[in-house]
């Protein structure tokens, strides 16, 4: 095999194996920084040796010893240097060899508990989300400094700054790098799905034109999530999370025109919905609902996004479903915008009357009053209550607070329009 | 029962062209939305040319990569579709009423799924 | 990227014989390892091609044809989709599976087309050199 062939192997291989690689060796170093560094000095040993040597049968194995070598090496060398300054002798040594012993038993347990454990480490709630997903991208999707700088338009240096100073947080945390249980798992949880849903958002936003390594990210978010519901196969909000994504990531094909526009889901054209990515969304949905998790926040929104899914036309929505999620929603999900879809649902289902009912609760909060889409939703609904002259004076307010240039225009465009129709 | 439905390559899609005109590949969308609308459809997807692909040869412990293209060109995949059908019968009816998804002759493989039933 | 991964029948697969149960075990494992990974959104097997039926195009014709089908070995005895991401990714995890069937066999792994391919296909140029292309093949 040619040397670039096989240095691409290689890296292919480590690619593979990075996330096992660094979980494995976190739970028996105890410090993520000093496990990803042993991982890479295996990467640096396999690209000396297997050029001559060939790739081996079972490279995960391979990387994984020279790692284990590795770090043994590192542990005894400590106690060689606590000896030097403590004279204890005899017992450091063995304390370092059975802790070796140790660590060859551990290694040939399966790692899906570790991998678990590492997802958790990444995403401990001490670290702010950013940090979060930066070090989430880094050890377990495996993307370099880098990449994950550009895919959240940053720079490298920040990044590993950031990766670096995430690093020392959890070394200094003293934490146990355990998969956590009982009362401590459900908050622990909710912090890895947060950090996996925003690394999807973020390329959920990425427009066409973007660094395509944007767009990227909806895929490494939705591969996280299913590696996720590999090793933890029992948590309902899991899956409800993956269910949202795979459905959401089932229009993104759609939901951008030929010039780069976003087109809205009722324009979409439903036949570029991507159905296996639909499919893999129910069947998560479904094991999301058999865990008993239907009112989880991520399982309510997945079956919103569902509702949409299973209409073949926009005009086949059944929004009295749609209406009724949103009412469950807001309970385990406060917030206005909910609210304020939570609206524009009851107006679909039930006429622009009791859309506008609500709205005018939301209005009286106050919370939403820079909010674009609320007087867009609310001339909508003045609109389909025969009251153009009223909806025209929303659509305006609505254009003035508008950042985006496209939207601007489209709601402009709709105040105009409302001079030909008629008042009821 | 499910059926995994293989549009066979031609020399055209083997050659990466895109060989339908405007008005073949409204004919092709009718085609699935028709499908869509009867509740037949699970999937479909189009596969790039053998030039694109690899294949791995697996014999003993041994695995040797290969790189497209393939010979056997009207042998090899050009797209698939995996549908719901009552039956054989209402496959090979659904394929005739398809357009030819190739600018000329061409072969529409239907091949029904192993079933947990089967195994039992 | 999404690559279709094809499992090339055999003379065993067409014949219908079923798997040993160590290698049902050893292909559910390696199923295991690709949820894991994250990579696997779907697969199946098929029935021997004994099964299947073809249609064959030409012009407004439509011949059926009834299996087995000839060429053995070109035949395809089931598949996987696999979001991977490059072909070397999937390479490696082909290179991980267990033999599929009893004697020596292939597996061919096929990228989708995916939408910015269609971006760059339907060019002027390429249209043009198709619609000449229809042109030629008509004269003949």
């Amino acid at each position: 095999m040619a040397d670039a062939d096989t240095h691409r192997t290689i890296e292919t291989v480590f690619r593979i194996e990075q996330a096992r690689l660094i979980a494995g060796l976190t739970r028996m170093v105890r410090d993520v920084g000093l496990a990803e560094e042993l991982a890479q000095d295996a990467l640096v040993t396999a690209l000396a040796e297997w050029p001559k040597s060939g790739v081996p049968d079972k490279p995960g194995a391979w990387l994984m010893a020279a790692a284990k070598r590795r770090a043994i090496d590192g542990m005894r060398h400590e106690k060689m240097a606590a000896r030097k300054h403590a004279e204890l002798g005899r017992d450091l040594d063995q304390d370092a060899d059975s802790a070796a012993e140790a660590i060859e038993a551990h290694l040939d347990d399966d790692v899906g508990d570790e991998l678990l454990s590492l997802i958790f480490t990444a995403c401990h709630p001490v670290l702010s989300p950013e940090a979060r997903a930066a070090l989430t991208l880094r050890l377990i999707g495996g993307l370099t400094t880098d990449e994950i700088a550009r895919a959240f338009l940053s720079t490298e240096p920040t990044i590993a700054q950031r990766i670096v100073r995430a690093k020392a947080a959890l070394r200094e945390s003293g934490l146990s790098y355990e998969v956590p249980h009982g009362a401590e798992r459900a908050p622990r949880l909710a912090s890895v799905l947060e950090v996996i849903y925003l690394i999807f958002n973020e390329g959920y936003a990425a427009t066409a034109g973007d660094d395509l390594i944007r767009a990227d990210l909806c895929a490494e978010a939705q591969r996280l999530g299913r590696i996720l519901a590999g090793v933890a196969p029992d948590d309902p909000e899991v899956f409800g999370l993956l269910a949202l994504m795979e459905i959401q990531a089932s229009r993104l094909k759609a939901r951008v025109g030929p010039d780069g526009s976003s087109i809205p889901l009722p324009e979409q054209n439903r036949a570029q919905w991507d159905q296996l990515l639909i499919r893999r969304g129910f069947t998560a949905l479904n094991r999301a609902t058999a865990l008993g998790g239907q009112s989880g926040p991520y399982a309510l929104q997945a079956a919103l996004a569902a509702c949409h899914a299973r209409a073949r036309t926009a005009a086949e929505t059944d929004w009295g479903k749609i209406a009724s999620l949103y009412d469950a929603l807001r309970t385990v999900m406060p917030s206005p915008v909910v609210d304020l879809n939570r609206a524009i649902a009851h107006s679909m289902a039930f006429g622009p009357h009791a859309g506008l009912a609500l709205i005018a609760e939301i209005e009286q909060a106050n919370v939403l009053r820079n909010y674009a889409p609320l007087p867009a939703a609310k001339g909508d609904c003045l609109l389909r209550a025969g009251r153009p002259a009223e909806a025209r004076r929303q659509f305006e307010a609505a254009a003035a607070l508008s950042r985006n240039l496209r939207e601007k225009e489209f709601l402009l465009a709709r105040a105009a329009a409302c001079d030909q129709v008629p008042t009821a | 029962m499910r059926v995994m439905v293989l549009v066979k390559a031609t020399a055209d899609s083997e050659a990466g062209l895109s060989a339908n005109t405007a008005a073949e590949m409204e004919a092709m969308g009718r085609f699935n939305d028709q499908l869509e609308a009867a509740g037949i459809l699970v999937t479909a997807a189009g596969l790039k040319p053998s030039s694109f692909g690899k294949r791995v040869a697996f014999d003993g412990t041994k695995r040797t990569v290969i790189d497209g293209p393939f010979a056997e060109t009207r042998e090899l995949v050009a797209g698939y579709w995996i549908w719901n059908v009552k039956d054989m019968a209402e496959a090979v009816d659904w394929v005739k009423r398809c357009p030819n998804p190739m600018p000329g002759p061409s072969d529409i493989e239907i091949r029904p799924f192993y079933e947990m039933a089967d195994f039992a | 990227m999404r690559v279709m991964v094809l499992v090339k029948a055999t003379e065993d697969s067409e014949a219908g014989r079923m798997p040993t149960a160590e290698l049902f075990e050893a292909m559910g494992k390696f199923n295991e390892e690709l949820v894991k990974a994250g990579v696997i959104l779907g697969g199946d097997g098929l029935k021997p091609s004994s099964q299947g039926k073809r249609v064959a195009f030409d012009g407004p014709k439509r011949t059926v044809i009834d299996g087995p089908f000839a060429e053995t070995r070109e035949l395809v005895a089931g598949y996987w989709i696999w979001e991977v991401k490059d072909m070397a990714e999937a390479v490696e995890w082909v290179k991980r599976c267990p033999n599929p069937m009893f004697g020596p066999s292939e597996i061919e792994i096929r990228p989708f087309y995916e939408m910015s391919d269609f971006g760059d296909v339907v060019t002027p140029e390429i249209r043009e050199r198709d619609e000449r292309l229809r042109d030629q093949l008509k004269d003949r």
